[in-house]
C-alpha cells in the first residue's frame, strides 16, 4: 500500500527506513561542518579563536569582523572592505551570465531544430572547450585582449567568461531541446513561421528549466572565478580577487574571524542562488544534460 | 513572379540564418580554445623562459619534463586522486540520491544542504577545510578537548596522507553535485517498469542492481565526464588546501604546470606539460564524446 | 595693454592645460601589500604623491609571495599594458629588464644621487647594464632567531653563538617540555632556516654555495654538513608544523609553547603587536654563526615601460618620492624592516630596528651583505625554487643523510640553469 503513496513505487520497512535518514542526517552534518566552523568563528573575538576551540559557541558575540569585512578591512592601500568589489564583481557576472545563456540558447536550438552537415562536429568541437585547463589559456588570452584593447577592463573579462561558458550552455540547451518534438517546430515552419519567430514564440516558453540550470552553473563559475579576474580585471577586480587579498595578507597578522566574515560574505550570492533555485535545478537536470 | 523571387530570398535567409547565428560562437571557440591550444603546443618547443619567445628547441621540454622527480610525484598523485575521487563522489552520490528518492520528508531541507557546497569558490573551501583539518586548531584538537584524548587525525601534515585530504575536501565539493545528476536521473525513471518488477517479486536489492542502476547509465556518464575533467583540472583546492605541501607531496600536473609557467620562469617545460594534459583529457574525452554524439544520430 | 592681457590669458590657460595634463597622469601601482601595516605604509606614498596631484591606481593582487601578483602581470605585459609600478623581488627585477620591459630612471638617480648611498649589494638588482630600473624600498634582512626570553632562561639564559651553543640551548629547552623550535613547514620557511645554517657555517661558503653556485660547494662536504644540521633541527620542531604559516609560529614563542624561531624581521611585528618588549620578554639574535653577516632581501617598485610624457613623468616623481628619507623612514617603522638608504636617520626606529640599521650598515661596508637565498636575492627563480624542493625534501626526511641532500641539491640547482 505504501507504494501508492511513493514516488518510486519501491517500498521500504521501518529498519530500513531508519537507516536511510541517519545516513542522511550524517551526511547533511558532514557537508555544513565547514560551514558550521566558518560561521561560528566569524562573530569570536580573534583572541578566542587562536587560543580556544573551534567548534565552541562564542563566549563573546561580536559583529565587528563582518562590518570590517564589508566596508574597513584592508584590501589594497585603502581600508575599503569587500564593499566595491561586490559591484565589480556584479557589473561582470551579470552580462557575461546573460550573454552566455543566450547564446548558449540559440546554438542549442540550431543544433537540434536546424540540422545540418556537419553539425555533430561542431557541437563535438564547442564541447570540448568545456575541458580546457583555463591555466592555459592565459597567455595566449593576454595577447588578444591587448591585440582588442579589452585587457584590464570589465568587458575583457566579460568576453574572457563568455568563450569559455559558451560550451556548457549550449551543452545543456541541445540536450534540453533534442527532448522537444521537432514535429512542433516543422508545424510552425509549415505555418511560415520565422527561424526567430519559432525560437521566441516555441522555444522560449519551455526552456524555463534549463535555463535556470545554466544560469546557475555560470553564475556559480564566474563569481567564483580567481584566475581571469586576478590577470585580466585590472583596475575592477572582482570580489574573489580581493577576498583572496584579505586572507593571504602575506607579512601581517591574521585576523581569522574577519576572513571567514569575509569568505561568508562572498559566497553569499552564490548561495542564495543555489537555495532559491536550487529546487529547480535538479528538475533542470532531469529534463536536460542527464539524459543527454 | 516579384512574389516567388522574394519567397526565394526569404527560404534562402532561412537557411542560412541558422549557420550565421552558431557562427560566432564556432568562431570565437576555434580561436580561444583551438587556436591556444596551438598556441601551447607550439610554445612546448621553445626555449621560452618568462615570456613566449620562438627559439625552437625540439623535444628538449618534454625530455626534461619526465625527467623531473616533481613530474613523476604529479602525475601519480592525479592517479590516486582521480581514482579516489571519481570512486567516491559517484558512489555517495547515488547513495543519497537514492535515500533521497524513498520519499524522504524534509527532501527539501536536505538537498540544498548536500548541493550547497558546489555553490563556494575555492578560496573559501580551502580556508574552511585547512582550518579543520589541522591537528592544531581543528578536528583532532576538539576531540581531544571533548575528552578524547588519544584522538589522532594528522593526515594534512603527512606527507604519505595528504592526498586524502584533498580527496575528503573535493569529495565534500562535488558529491552533492553528482547526487543532483543521480537525482534527476532516478525522478526520469518510468514507475510502470519498477511495479511490473516488484509484482514479479523481486527484492529492493535485485530491484536496483538489475533495473535501476542500468537505467541510470547516462547519468553515470555526465558524471563520469564532469568529475574526471574537474580531477584533471583541480588546482585551486591544492593550492587553497595544501598548496602542494606537506614538501611536494600533493603536488598535480595543475599546480605543476602553474609553478612552471608562472612562478619559475620556465614557460616551455610548463607548456609542455600543458600538452601532456590536454592529450590525457583528449584521449579520454574524444572516445565518449564520439560514441554520445553517434547514437543520436 | 590689450595685447598684454591676451598673452597673459594664454599664459594662464597654458598654465591651467598642463595642471590638467599632470593631474591626468596616475601611477598605476601593481603590488602585494594588503595587510594592515603593510597597506597603513603604502598609503604615506599614495598621499605623498597626492600632494604633487599624481593620482594613485591600485592594483592589489595578494597571494603567494607575490604569486598571484607575477601571473597577473604577465598578462598585464603580454597584453602590451603594463602597470606603471610593480612590487618586485630581486632577480624577477632583472628578469623583466632582460625582456626589455622597464623604463630608466637614470636622470631621478643622478639628481638625488642613489648610487652613494644604496648599498651595492642592492643595486646588483635595482640596475640593469648600468641602468637604474628600480626604487628600492626596503631592506629585510632573513637571519634573525627569535627567542623567547623566559625559555631561554629556564634554557641556560646565555643567547647562543655557535652552532654548539644553539643545540645546547635546543635540548635543554626540550627537556624543559617546550617545543624548543616554532616553525611553520612551507618551502620558503624551510629555506629561511637553511639560509641562516649555510650562512652560520662562513660567508665565503655562502657565497660560493647560492650567489656562484659553485657545484663543487654546492654539492660538497660543508653542504652535507648543513643538511646534517637541518635534519638535525627538524628534531625540535613539534609534529604539527606542515602548512602553517610563519605567524602561528610566531605565535608559539610569544605565548611560550615554543623556544625560539627562526624567521626574517618582519617577525618582530608579530611579538611587538603582542606587547612584547624586546630584551624583555624576548631576544633577537643573529642565526649563530652568522654575526656580523647579513643576509637579505629587498622590496623594490620596478618601473615598466610606459607611454607618454605624462606618465613617464609621474613615474620619475613616485620613484624620486620613494627614495626620499622621511619615506623610507615612516615605511620602513612601520613594516619592520629598514630603509634601503644607509642615510637615513635612526631616530624612529626601536632597538631591533637600530640594530637592523647598524648591522646592515656595516655588514655592506665589509662585502658580508649577502642575498638571501630563500627570498630570491641569491639566484634566479628557477634555482631558487630547485633549492626549495632539495631543501623541503631534506626537512621532511626523504634523504638518508646530509651527502645525499647535497648531491641532490647539486644536480637540481644544474638542472635548472
Amino acid at each position: 500500500m505504501a507504494a501508492v503513496t511513493q514516488d518510486t513505487a519501491v517500498s521500504t520497512g521501518r529498519i530500513t527506513r531508519t537507516f536511510i535518514y541517519v545516513v542522511l542526517i550524517v551526511f547533511a552534518l558532514f557537508y555544513l561542518l565547514p560551514l558550521y566552523v566558518m560561521g561560528v568563528n566569524s562573530v569570536k573575538p580573534l583572541a578566542e579563536i587562536t587560543g580556544g576551540n573551534m567548534m565552541a559557541l562564542p563566549q563573546t558575540w561580536t559583529i565587528e569582523p563582518w562590518l570590517s569585512a564589508w566596508s574597513t578591512a584592508q584590501i589594497g592601500v585603502e581600508p575599503t572592505g569587500l564593499k566595491p568589489y561586490f559591484l565589480n564583481s556584479l557589473l561582470m557576472v551579470v552580462p557575461a551570465v546573460a550573454i552566455s545563456t543566450v547564446v548558449g540558447a540559440l546554438n542549442g536550438y540550431v543544433l537540434t531544430k536546424w540540422r545540418f552537415r556537419g553539425d555533430t562536429w561542431v557541437f563535438g568541437l564547442m564541447l570540448f572547450s568545456c575541458f580546457i585547463p583555463f591555466q592555459i589559456v592565459l597567455i595566449p588570452m593576454a595577447v588578444v585582449l591587448g591585440k582588442l584593447g579589452l585587457a584590464g577592463s570589465v568587458p575583457g573579462l566579460v568576453l574572457v567568461h563568455v568563450v569559455y561558458g559558451i560550451g556548457f550552455t549550449t551543452l545543456y540547451y541541445r540536450n534540453y531541446y533534442a527532448a522537444f518534438p521537432t514535429e512542433l517546430v516543422r508545424a510552425a515552419m509549415m505555418d511560415g513561421a520565422g527561424f526567430f519567430q519559432i525560437f521566441w514564440r516555441i522555444m522560449l516558453p519551455v526552456s524555463g528549466p534549463i535555463t535556470v540550470v545554466s544560469v546557475i552553473w555560470q553564475f556559480t563559475n564566474i563569481w567564483n572565478d580567481f584566475l581571469f579576474g586576478a590577470s585580466f580585471g585590472g583596475t575592477s577586480q572582482p570580489m574573489t580577487v580581493a577576498l583572496n587579498n584579505l586572507v593571504q595578507s602575506s607579512t601581517g597578522v591574521k585576523e581569522y574571524n574577519v576572513h571567514f566574515a569575509g569568505a561568508i560574505l562572498a559566497a553569499l550570492p552564490t548561495l542564495f542562488v543555489y537555495i532559491v533555485a536550487g529546487r529547480y535545478f535538479v528538475r533542470g537536470l532531469m529534463a536536460g544534460s542527464v539524459k543527454g | 513572379m516579384a512574389t516567388s523571387v522574394t519567397a526565394d530570398f526569404r527560404t534562402r535567409l532561412q537557411d542560412w540564418l541558422p549557420k550565421v547565428v552558431l557562427a560566432p560562437s564556432f568562431a570565437v571557440i576555434l580561436l580561444f580554445v583551438y587556436g591556444f591550444i596551438a598556441f601551447t603546443v607550439v610554445l612546448s618547443f621553445t626555449g621560452s623562459k618568462m615570456l613566449p619567445k620562438w627559439d625552437f628547441i625540439g623535444f628538449e621540454n618534454y625530455a626534461k619534463l619526465f625527467a623531473l622527480q616533481h613530474w613523476s610525484t604529479a602525475v601519480t598523485n592525479l592517479a590516486i586522486f582521480a581514482t579516489l575521487y571519481i570512486v567516491i563522489c559517484t558512489l555517495v552520490g547515488l547513495a543519497l540520491a537514492i535515500f533521497l528518492d524513498q520519499k524522504i520528508r524534509g527532501e527539501g531541507l536536505l538537498r540544498p544542504i548536500y548541493l550547497y557546497p558546489m555553490a563556494l569558490s575555492f578560496i573559501v573551501t580551502g580556508t574552511a577545510w585547512k582550518w579543520f583539518l589541522d591537528p592544531g586548531i581543528g578536528l583532532e584538537k576538539t576531540m581531544r578537548l571533548w575528552g578524547w584524548e588519544s584522538f589522532s587525525f594528522t593526515w594534512i601534515k603527512d606527507n604519505d596522507m595528504a592526498i586524502y585530504t584533498i580527496v575528503i575536501a573535493a569529495v565534500w565539493q562535488t558529491s552533492g553535485f553528482v547526487m543532483a545528476m543521480f537525482l534527476a536521473g532516478l525522478r526520469g525513471i518510468d514507475n510502470e517498469i519498477l511495479k511490473a518488477a516488484q509484482i514479479d517479486g523481486a527484492s529492493n536489492w535485485q530491484l536496483y542492481r538489475r533495473i535501476v542502476i542500468p537505467l541510470l547509465r547516462p547519468a553515470f556518464l555526465s558524471a563520469f565526464v564532469i568529475l574526471f575533467h574537474l580531477a584533471i583540472k583541480s588546482y585551486d583546492l591544492v593550492v587553497a588546501l595544501t598548496g602542494g605541501g606537506p614538501g611536494r607531496s600533493t603536488e598535480m600536473p595543475a599546480t605543476f604546470m602553474y609553478s612552471y609557467t608562472f612562478t619559475r620562469n620556465q614557460m616551455g617545460i610548463g607548456a609542455s606539460s600543458a600538452v601532456i594534459m590536454l592529450m590525457t583529457i583528449a584521449a579520454i574525452m574524444i572516445p565518449y564524446l564520439y560514441s554520445e554524439l553517434k547514437e543520436k544520430k | 595693454m590689450k595685447s598684454m592681457m591676451k598673452g597673459f590669458a594664454s599664459a594662464m590657460a597654458l598654465t591651467v592645460g598642463l595642471t590638467a595634463h599632470a593631474q591626468a597622469a596616475d601611477v598605476e601601482v601593481l603590488h602585494w601589500w594588503t595587510s594592515g601595516g603593510e597597506a597603513a605604509a603604502l598609503n604615506v606614498l599614495k598621499e605623498d604623491l597626492a600632494t604633487k596631484s599624481i593620482g594613485w591606481v591600485d592594483m592589489p593582487v595578494a597571494g603567494g609571495g607575490g604569486e598571484a601578483a607575477m601571473t597577473a602581470l604577465r598578462a598585464r605585459v603580454t597584453a602590451g599594458d603594463p602597470p606603471t609600478a610593480v612590487q618586485m623581488l630581486g632577480f624577477d627585477i632583472q628578469d623583466w629588464a632582460a625582456e626589455g620591459a622597464l623604463g630608466n630612471l637614470d636622470d631621478v638617480a643622478a639628481a638625488e644621487g642613489w648610487d652613494a648611498v644604496i648599498p651595492e649589494a642592492l643595486q646588483r638588482f635595482s640596475k640593469y647594464d648600468g641602468h637604474w630600473i628600480a626604487a628600492p624600498v626596503n631592506v629585510h634582512s632573513t637571519n634573525w632567531v627569535w627567542i623567547n626570553k623566559a625559555a631561554l632562561d629556564a634554557a641556560g639564559g646565555k643567547a647562543p653563538e655557535t652552532w654548539e651553543e644553539l643545540v645546547a640551548v635546543l635540548d635543554a629547552m626540550k627537556a624543559n617540555g617546550i617545543t624548543p623550535l616554532g616553525h611553520g613547514g612551507q618551502p620558503w620557511q624551510d629555506a629561511t632556516v637553511f639560509d641562516g645554517i649555510v650562512l652560520g657555517m662562513g660567508t665565503d661558503f655562502y657565497k660560493a654555495a647560492f650567489i656562484d653556485l659553485d657545484p663543487a660547494a654546492l654539492g660538497g662536504e660543508q653542504m652535507a654538513e648543513a643538511f646534517n644540521r637541518l635534519m638535525k633541527l627538524r628534531t625540535y620542531v613539534d609534529d604539527n608544523f606542515s602548512g602553517r604559516d610563519w605567524n602561528l609560529a610566531s605565535a608559539m614563542v610569544i605565548n611560550g609553547e615554543a623556544g625560539m624561531q627562526m624567521m626574517g624581521d618582519w617577525a618582530k611585528g608579530e611579538f611587538l603587536k603582542a606587547g612584547k618588549v624586546p630584551g624583555a620578554d624576548f631576544v633577537c639574535i643573529r642565526f649563530p654563526g652568522s654575526q656580523g653577516a647579513v643576509t637579505f632581501n629587498s622590496d623594490q617598485f620596478a618601473m615598466f615601460n610606459v607611454t607618454g610624457d605624462d606618465k613617464i613623468a609621474a613615474q620619475k616623481a613616485m620613484a624620486s618620492a620613494i627614495e626620499s628619507p622621511t619615506f623610507q623612514s615612516a615605511f620602513n617603522v612601520v613594516k619592520g624592516s629598514v630603509p634601503a638608504r644607509t642615510d637615513v636617520s635612526n631616530e624612529a626606529f626601536d632597538d631591533c630596528g637600530k640594530k637592523g640599521m647598524a648591522d646592515l650598515a656595516e655588514a655592506a661596508g665589509s662585502g658580508k651583505l649577502m642575498g638571501s637565498m630563500a627570498h630570491g636575492h641569491a639566484a634566479p627563480a628557477a634555482v631558487k625554487n630547485a633549492t626549495y624542493d632539495v631543501i623541503t625534501a631534506a626537512f621532511n626526511g626523504e634523504y638518508a643523510d646530509g651527502a645525499a641532500a647535497a648531491a641532490a641539491l647539486a644536480e637540481a640547482v644544474a638542472a635548472a640553469q
